[in-house]
């Protein structure tokens, strides 16, 4: 496999929710999540409910795929930034740490300037935890303590999920 | 690249439909929408043009439901089929869990699956990958076109490998379930091993 699994624990998912937390009341947001780049939702914060977050994680990994597609051709290694401007709301999103992307929808309250400053700041603090989560998944791997939930399950649990 | 959150205790993987234009992946997921319940499923994305061909792709996220206390999704996609798409397509499999490849039955398109197939493998050798190392399976859909080329034929020239494979009809439904029911349990059998 080209790339390692991506695994989430309960302690950095809590110190990821507090700076995305913090951000939101920083920033004046509505909601703001965490997708990873293959457009899983790894978190979102603030008024979730309003939106199909499943959907939006897959649609921002598809327009970060296809901006990342058109950087190459240019010549360029990615655009880490994306802006998107709505009549009432907007979108913000941007690359962190080269793998995760962070996505915060604002409106009027806000402004692109304030979201762009906050942003920075907490992209540096996620960053930090990103890279602590990565190696903490792969000591697990490497010493195989890791207590994967799946390497007991049988062949019934599977097919159970299909009746 | 499955992604295992123990913090909400989920489990999330990704399906990937590939195949020639026309094949029918967006169908298989059409069908698998209407015949999930409410509560399983998430909204269904196309990003199509307005021929209703798909441009970019389409996604249905399904919740299975749970296997030792956590909770198992999948994310279904498929890719545009048309040939001239080919940097969307590479986009879609990144990450990718498992793999459907539908074949169309239909004699004239044999040539259209063998391209299609061979781009796959390529594709996903580009993003670090080995076709025979990935949960796969093979979907031989319009089984129900008179100009249908026998499953022998079709196993032929498109699984050597010998993989699962399945006759389709993905209009009416038939096959559809059973095909991503396989490949779905080859993902989950691979993350048993530890992957």
């Amino acid at each position: 496999m080209s790339t390692s699994q991506m695994v989430m624990y309960d302690e950095e998912f809590q110190e990821i929710n507090e700076v995305i937390e913090r951000l939101l009341k920083d920033s004046n947001a509505k909601v703001i999540f965490l997708v990873d780049k293959n457009g899983q939702l790894i978190s979102g914060v603030g008024e979730t409910d309003r939106f199909d977050t499943t959907s939006l994680a897959s649609l921002t990994a598809g327009n970060i795929a296809a901006t990342g597609g058109l950087a190459k051709l240019i010549g360029e290694k990615e655009f880490s930034i994306l802006f998107h401007e709505g009549e009432k709301d907007n979108l913000h999103i941007s690359i962190v740490g080269g793998r995760v992307i962070l996505v915060v929808l604002f409106d009027n309250r806000s402004s692109l300037g304030l979201v762009r400053l906050r942003v920075k700041k907490s992209s540096e603090e996620l960053s930090i935890i990103f890279d602590k989560l990565m190696k903490k998944s792969e000591e697990q791997t490497k010493s195989g303590s890791s207590s994967f939930p799946f390497a007991e399950i049988t062949d019934d649990d599977i097919d159970n999920l299909f009746n | 690249m499955s992604f295992i959150n123990y913090a909400s205790r989920e489990i999330n993987c990704k399906i990937v439909y590939y195949g020639p234009g026309l094949c029918g992946k967006t169908t298989n997921l059409q069908h698998v929408y209407s015949k999930t319940a409410p509560e399983a499923k998430g909204k269904m994305i196309s990003l199509a043009t307005e021929t209703e061909r798909t441009l970019f792709f389409d996604f249905l996220p399904l919740a299975l439901g749970e296997i030792r206390g956590f909770k198992t999704r999948f994310h279904l996609y498929t890719v545009p089929g048309q040939v001239f798409y080919d940097a969307s397509r590479k986009l879609i499999l990144k990450g990718v869990d498992g793999i459907v490849f539908v074949a169309d039955s239909q004699e004239e398109r044999m040539d259209a699956n063998i391209e299609s197939l061979e781009n796959l493998r390529i594709n996903l050798k580009e993003q670090g990958y080995d076709l025979d190392k990935l949960p796969y399976v093979v979907q031989y859909n319009k089984r129900d076109l008179p100009n249908a080329v026998s499953v022998e034929e079709l196993r032929k020239e498109l699984n050597p490998t010998n993989v699962p494979d399945f006759e389709a009809c993905a209009s009416t439904g038939e096959g559809v379930f059973e095909t991503l029911k396989a490949v779905a349990k080859l993902i989950l059998v691979d993350l048993k091993k530890g992957k």
